[in-house]
């Protein structure tokens, strides 16, 4: 229940690698997530704002091709609006494969494991085909620099993000008596409340009633969208203070209000408990020891909903390397560890096509029950390993692993090495045999990546 | 702790498993049969079908105003209402009563008219002050109520995520494009890496065993191919075959979805290919079913009806009020049931779509009481929040 490098780049990073050498320490883990983060400057991404271009161009040229003055005007929006829509799925495919290059290629990749967790825990989703390419944006900016920082911080990055207070309807949720509710009738959405506290902080069982719910909704109104900013509207703030969890806050309407309600709702114990549990599950297993859940809620408290600290603690907990492993890779996580296992690397993946990303990597994904992004709801995607190990996406699994990395990695490995590489020193004779017994390489590796050894973690 | 993680294992394995009855791993123990026989089928038209133009209401003298390039060749069904053209292959079982539709229909969602959400609450089929509420479907909570229920009793089709069947309940779901090419030495070789590990040896079993039945009936199948009519090729006429062959076992529910429904332009042509592919579906299943089709019940369920107008590119825009088109024998069809609102301009809603003067999810309801014996308080509460089914449109024979 110590320390171990092999088990240390399997359970909190991407998988062990022919190139990258596994995990020194706990300590080591805890300095590069704690200093720059080199994958992103390495890899960049598409930005926002260079998103959000195509987005709004073609969000016009759909309004002109309907409304444009003349037949003319409208066929040449028509074009242009088929043009942007063609450009939708290949831009949403570079940005996986930037994701993943990151995934495949880092050191730090407790970095990218716990981005990926703090991306699904603020799950949001597009509105429309073409808002497909904010979401990895909106993940960059909003999630990405504080997986090491604040809680507090990344809460009031991701509620003032247009992504989300779009996709959870803060954008349409005005005070009914606000002057703009009161001039047209409209009124207040409570999804993005509700959802703030059952699903991004307390928690379920957090001891929130439905009032609690509607004090938040209405504390938050005067947050919306516009063209695709975030903007604060005071005139469709509600009037008057409101009291969350037993706390008052200010009449004024302004975002300084909405900044409070979030920094005391990411320091609540219920907040901790409900979060550290999540880890806890997320990395260790769907029944986590209370001791290690107590631990991480414990240290939360004490350093504020510092990350850094809470996934220290998470480290250093001697429950959390238990050698028998009760978490499965969800699809994304198993191709990235198998293509880092494979030795391909950023160099294989950025340059890939479209085509190619969407046969060898963004189809299979969807077969095994993944597609990129597209997760069912807010709630994000599911831990428990039956959810992922059913005979359809098992067999998705299966028939990757056998054909797939032959064409990725035409030089496959020998799988007598592969078999170390891939599971490290813990390799089952099982597996060491299967891997001898193949009548094919191909097969061989396959076997290898199919096997819950491989799967698991 | 291990014995009971193997046993939660174990359950997971079989509870998301398929075949489960027939596979070796388990004994024939507590499989209680499903407590009914109707089979009952899902489909989800995505992309929001135009119902005017898929079941039209030529006598309505609004109509041929509203479409004057949209309401050609129709097919006359009673003087009232034609059908598309398109979906001349049924007209035969709308002759023998086994197709029909419910028209001026909707789900409560209104006003945003937004695909993603619009499809998020038919399948989540929820109501009233919890419409945002898309954490499970109706499908599996309406399962959630009922006795006897097994993994395989209701089956999610294709390798999207389908909200109307997800939830508490363990369903099984494959997709036809899933495959699994595995020389005889892969096979062995992958059984013995996860012999020890019951959750991945018994999905690993299962997926070969469905893989194996499935090249089986392909070619049986291929050999009933020559005699009879061809089944519909492409993805709809496999998504149907499978489901078929499910429902021919101990499936009752079975759902999966069709697209290519939103016609903004060239609709003539769009809604031609969509509703064909719809038709070739409904005869594939119908074909699959044999003899079980007169117990059997397809409802086909969109997000929202299309704009009352045609607009100036030959096609419609997202509306209101649809249609629901349904087949079966165990169904009452060969008529357009509904409180039809008039298509004039102060019929209409907000003076562009059709009026729903009913809420879809009631057929629904009426549905799963007359097959599965579900109450209305259940009904109205659970599976279909704040839901008033109203009176029974005697839909079922």
């Amino acid at each position: 229940m110590t320390f171990d490098p092999h088990l240390a780049a399997i359970r909190f990073g991407t998988g062990l690698s022919p190139y990258l050498p596994p995990p020194s320490s706990i300590e080591a883990m805890l300095e590069r997530l704690a200093g720059p983060d080199v994958a992103a400057r390495a890899i960049p991404a598409m930005s926002y704002t260079e998103a959000l271009a195509i987005e709004r161009a073609f969000a016009q040229a759909n309004r002109q091709a309907r409304n444009g003055e003349t037949a003319a005007i409208r066929a040449a929006a028509r074009a242009e609006r088929d043009r942007l829509r063609r450009l939708v799925e290949p831009t949403r495919l570079a940005q996986f494969r930037t994701v993943l290059a990151r995934q495949v290629a880092s050191e730090d990749a407790l970095r990218e494991r716990l981005l990926l967790f703090w991306a699904n825990h603020f799950t949001a989703r597009p509105k429309t085909t073409v808002a497909g390419i904010l979401i990895a944006p909106y993940v960059e900016e909003a999630i990405r620099p504080h997986v090491a920082g604040r809680f507090a911080d990344m809460l009031t990055a991701v509620a003032l993000h247009p992504v989300m207070v779009a996709y959870l309807d803060q954008a349409r949720s005005i005070g009914p008596g606000s002057i703009q509710g009161r001039q047209s009738g409209r009124g207040l959405n409570e999804n993005y409340a509700r959802e703030l506290l059952e699903l991004h902080t307390v928690g379920v069982g957090g001891g929130y009633t439905q009032e609690d719910v509607r004090q938040l909704a209405l504390l938050l109104t005067g947050v919306t969208v516009a063209e695709g900013q975030t903007v604060y509207r005071p005139r469709w703030a509600e009037p008057g203070a409101e009291t969350v969890l037993g706390r008052t806050y200010p009449a004024e309407a302004d975002l300084a209000t909405v900044q409070a309600v979030l920094a005391d709702l990411a320091v609540r114990p219920e907040t901790a408990r409900h979060l550290a549990r999540k880890l806890a599950v997320h990395f260790v297993s769907d029944a986590p020891e209370e001791r290690l859940v107590e631990a991480l809620a414990g240290e939360w408290l004490a350093s504020g909903g510092d990350l850094l600290a809470v996934t220290g603690a998470l480290l250093r907990h001697p429950a959390a390397w238990s050698p028998r492993k009760d978490k499965v890779k969800p699809p994304v996580d198993f191709i990235a560890s198998a293509l880092r296992a494979l030795g391909l690397g950023a160099d294989f993946l950025l340059p890939l096509g479209f085509r190619e990303t969407r046969r060898l990597l963004a189809n299979p994904l969807a077969v095994m029950g993944q597609p990129w992004q597209d997760p069912p709801g807010p709630d994000g995607w599911p831990e428990a390993p039956e959810a992922w190990i059913t005979p359809q996406f098992m067999a998705a699994r299966i028939d990757w692993a056998m054909n797939r990395p032959e064409e990725m990695q035409p030089d496959l490995p020998d799988p007598r090495d592969f078999v170390r590489i891939a599971l490290g020193p813990a390799a089952r004779e099982e597996v060491i045999f299967a891997a001898h017994a193949a009548e094919r390489p191909s097969e061989a590796i396959g076997v290898i990546l199919a096997s819950s050894d491989f799967q698991r973690r | 702790m291990a014995v009971l993680l193997n046993r939660r294992q174990m359950i997971g394995g079989l509870a998301l498993g398929c075949s489960a009855a027939a596979s070796p791993l388990v004994t024939p123990i507590a499989f209680a049969r499903a407590p009914w026989e109707e089979r009952l089928v899902v489909l989800i038209l995505r992309g929001a079908m135009d119902g005017l133009d898929a079941v039209r209401p030529v006598g309505d003298p609004a109509f041929r105003a509203l479409r004057p390039t949209l309401s050609e060749g129709g097919l006359p069904l009673d003087g009232w209402w034609e059908l598309h053209p398109a979906l001349g292959p049924l007209l035969p079982l709308w002759q023998a009563g086994e197709f029909g539709a419910a028209h001026a229909v909707a789900t409560p969602y209104r006003d945003r008219r937004s695909h993603f959400d619009g499809q998020d609450i038919l399948e989540a089929g929820t109501g009233g002050p919890d419409l945002m509420r898309l954490r499970d479907g109706w499908l599996n909570r309406a399962l959630a109520l009922l006795p006897g229920v097994e993994a395989e009793t209701a089956f999610a089709i294709g390798r999207e995520h389908l909200l109307i069947l997800s939830g508490q309940v363990p369903v099984s779901q494959w997709s036809p494009e899933a495959r699994l090419r595995l020389s005889p030495q892969a096979r062995r070789l992958i059984e013995s890496v996860q012999h020890d590990d019951p959750l991945f040896r018994d999905a690993s079993l299962m997926a070969m065993e469905i893989v194996d039945e499935l090249a089986a009936e392909a070619e049986e199948g291929g050999q009933a191919m020559m005699a009879g009519p061809a089944a519909g090729g492409g993805p709809h006429g496999q998504l149907a075959d499978f489901a078929a062959s499910r429902l021919r076992g101990e499936t009752r529910i079975a759902s999966f979805s069709l697209g290519g429904w939103d016609t903004h332009v060239q609709q003539a042509q769009n809604l031609t290919r969509a509703l064909g592919r719809l038709a070739e579906t409904i005869l594939a299943l119908k074909d699959g079913l044999g003899p079980l089709w007169d117990r059997t019940a397809v409802l086909c369920l969109t997000e929202f009806g299309r704009t009352a107008r045609e607009n100036g590119s030959g096609g419609t825009d997202h509306g209101t009020g649809g249609a629901m088109l349904f087949a079966g024998g165990a169904l009452r069809g060969g008529r357009v049931l509904g409180d039809w609102p008039g298509l004039d301009e102060a019929d209409l809603y907000q003076g562009r779509d059709l009026m729903p003067t009913r809420d879809v999810r009631a057929h629904a309801a009426w549905v799963l009481r007359a097959f599965a014996g579900l109450s209305r308080p259940d009904l109205e509460g659970t599976v279909f929040p704040a839901l008033d089914m109203g009176s029974d449109p005697g839909l079922v024979l």
